[in-house]
């Protein structure tokens, strides 16, 4: 941990929101496990685990912060978050197809976070992506829905057939 | 009755032609997804886990248990080939094979792999089939107490001591603890955990967990990277073994497999450890040690033969204790669960029809494997080749299949990606991703032991501490987690 303390002080400020996120996680669990009644007739309630993982979490929370602060971890990246484009746009597919799923379909809604996923990934021919993603999208409704039983739901394309 | 004369009861039912061909389609996907970099059987189950839904418990078990031993030797041709394990268990092959690939030796170093493979899946199998009666007959001494101290140790080693950082596993595995408890106490009827969402009340589905963790999280994490595809090697000339290579692959094989199945078998689990083991051994005992590093053929066929090997293991206190050692042992286990099968020792007596199919469908599966492996390596190598766009958009749209598609509600979708974003958070942060599934399953079943072992005591917790079975394993747990801490202290104090 010793040899990192120099390099890393700039790096540590995403170690230290992880740890943030650890011990928000354990509040969570803390808030929560007021709400929990408390039942007489039994030996261990219901709530005695739940007060261990909340309090486990803390702990664990409040070491990675002194983790942190000692100038973190390695991590196994060889280079920082440089990628924010690609990230952005797998992001919008999925945002794309939370909010499209029960209005267009899955078949449409999947062709769009198809073709945003691979845009992410660097390919720029749209076309071609959207038509292999909106063959996949078909070929699974009609095998996974119409065939082994899922429930996938109606959409635009799916009301077609 | 014996041992045999099940395992030929289970034999005669996975040798019907609709067991064969489930094992065949098991086989075929594991060995498709093991190839895939970064997907692994853990992840396919999951997404298959609906379909406990529509086929019977036999069925299912033969299409997992194709998958999970597919993906194994999928895994090793992806790390031969373009040198990215898919996992740390296959590093060591990613080291030599890669070398001897480099060199044109590729159909020798997936051909020892193969072949290594079975050798040691079959010995593995052939473990599970002759330990399983003897452990359940151990385990079925075991009372609440017993049980609940042995996930302790199960949970300290699976997070604490396999990772890169004890503190980093732990907290993954609070975080499966956390999403356990998620969803109706089935003791008291009570809710807990669900921020007064309704649809938690159920809890969260596995393979929302795994899917999220596994899919969604490693997209995002390769598109936040997004490093340029790398280069797979052409296999020039025949896939097969000289005379000389099946000379000096044999033993290490064997070796392999005494390293992997019982470490395997152990409650902690873990294939990192009989790899290294077994690569070390090879090269002390190599006569030209020189050429290890280089693309030495002990190299690739003692690490594959252990992996292997301690991946059957793993099934021994799955089966028999009901213990996931791994995050796939974890899926697996809760769909036995989904059929209400209640998975312990008692499952080889109440469910021994399946459980002994499901091992015979391990011998058959084996073989299966050599044959799509060794003469139809190419039509894997052209998976390798699908380009990485059309790959993760095609992985996405599974993962909404798989989550979506059983449920038709959004907030499972939701879920899904609140969870992927979290396991793009773990990867970047390098922290375990298995114990978070493992906590999530484990977790409630050790609640259960915990609660019925004090209603034994009368709410005494020194029962944990009375038996003395129970005793020597939180001992163990205590000492796994806290040995390496006080040898780092004693260790800077000598440096000081």
């Amino acid at each position: 941990m010793s040899d990192s303390s120099s390099e890393h002080i700039e790096s540590t400020l995403p170690h230290k929101l992880a740890a943030f996120g650890v011990i928000a996680l354990g509040l969570a669990a803390t808030w929560q496990t007021t709400l929990i009644p408390q039942v007489l007739y039994t030996t261990v309630g219901p709530s005695v685990f739940p007060w261990f993982v909340a309090v486990f979490l803390l702990v664990l929370g409040v070491m990675l912060l002194v983790a942190a602060f000692r100038g973190g971890w390695a991590a196994d990246q060889e280079g920082s978050l440089s990628e924010w484009g690609s990230l952005g746009w797998v992001t919008l597919g999925l945002v794309l197809n939370v909010v499209l799923i029960e209005w267009i379909g899955f078949i449409l809604s999947s062709t769009l976070l198809f073709a945003c996923v691979a845009r992410g990934f660097g390919s720029r021919k749209l076309l071609r992506d959207g038509a292999i993603g909106f063959g996949l999208a078909l070929i699974s409704y009609v095998g996974f829905d119409r065939i082994l039983g899922y429930k996938i739901g109606t959409g635009l394309i799916e009301k077609l057939f | 009755m014996d041992t045999l004369a099940l395992l030929m009861q289970g034999f005669a039912s996975a040798l019907t032609p609709m067991n064969l061909l489930w094992a065949l389609a098991g086989v075929t996907v594991g060995t498709a997804i093991g190839v895939l970099p970064g997907l692994g059987p853990g992840l396919t189950i999951a997404l298959l886990l609906p379909i406990t839904y529509k086929v019977d418990p036999t069925s299912a078990f033969i299409l997992f248990a194709g998958i999970y031993y597919g993906a194994m030797y999928g895994g090793s041709t992806t790390s031969i080939l373009i040198n990215t394990p898919g996992e740390s268990a296959t590093i060591i092959t990613a080291m030599e094979g890669h070398k001897m690939a480099k060199k044109g030796r590729a159909g020798a170093a997936l051909a020892t792999a193969a072949v290594g493979s079975f050798v040691a899946g079959t010995f593995g199998t052939l473990g599970i089939t002759f330990l399983a009666q003897p452990v359940v007959e151990l385990a079925l001494k075991f009372g609440p107490a017993e049980y609940f101290s042995l996930m302790i140790l199960c949970f300290v080693t699976v997070s604490a001591v396999l990772g890169s950082s004890a503190l980093r596993g732990l907290t993954a595995l609070a975080i499966g603890l956390f999403f356990g408890m998620i969803g109706i106490d089935l003791q008291s009827g009570q809710p807990r955990f669900t921020f007064g969402i309704v649809e938690l009340l159920d809890g969260i589905n596995v393979l929302i967990v795994a899917v999220g963790l596994f899919a969604v999280g490693e997209t995002l994490h390769l598109a936040a990277q997004r490093k340029t595809q790398e280069e797979v090697i052409d296999i020039k000339g025949p896939v097969g073994m000289t005379k000389e290579d099946w000379k000096r692959s044999w033993k290490p094989w064997l070796r392999g497999t005494l390293f992997g199945f019982p470490i395997g078998a152990m409650p902690a689990g873990g294939a990192e450890i009989p790899t290294f083991l077994s690569y070390y051994t090879e090269k002390k005992l190599a006569k030209n040690p020189e050429e290890f590093g280089h693309g030495a053929i002990e190299g690739v066929a003692g690490p594959e033969a252990a992996n292997n090997a301690s991946a059957a293991g793993v099934l021994v206190p799955m089966l028999t204790l009901g213990l996931p050692t791994s995050a796939t042992a974890a899926i697996m286990l809760s769909a036995f669960q989904s059929y209400g099968i209640n998975p312990g020792p008692q499952l080889l007596s109440t469910q021994g029809q399946l459980v002994w199919t499901l091992i015979a469908s391990l011998f058959i599966g084996n073989v299966m494997l050599l044959v799509l492996n060794l003469p139809l390596v190419g039509l894997w190598v052209k998976i390798l080749k699908i380009p990485q766009p059309l790959l993760y958009g095609g992985i996405l749209v599974f993962a909404t299949i798989g989550t979506y598609g059983i449920s038709r509600s959004v907030v499972d979708l939701i879920l899904l990606y609140i969870v992927g974003f979290m396991g793009f958070m773990m990867r970047r942060f390098d922290f375990p991703t298995s114990p978070v599934i493992i906590g999530m399953i484990l977790g409630p079943m050790a609640e259960q032991e915990f609660r019925r072992a004090m209603t034994i005591s009368n709410g005494d917790a020194m029962i944990f501490l009375h038996k003395p079975l129970s005793l020597a394993l939180l001992v163990l747990a205590a000492i796994a987690v806290l040995s390496p801490i006080i040898w780092r202290l004693t260790r800077r104090k000598a440096a000081a």
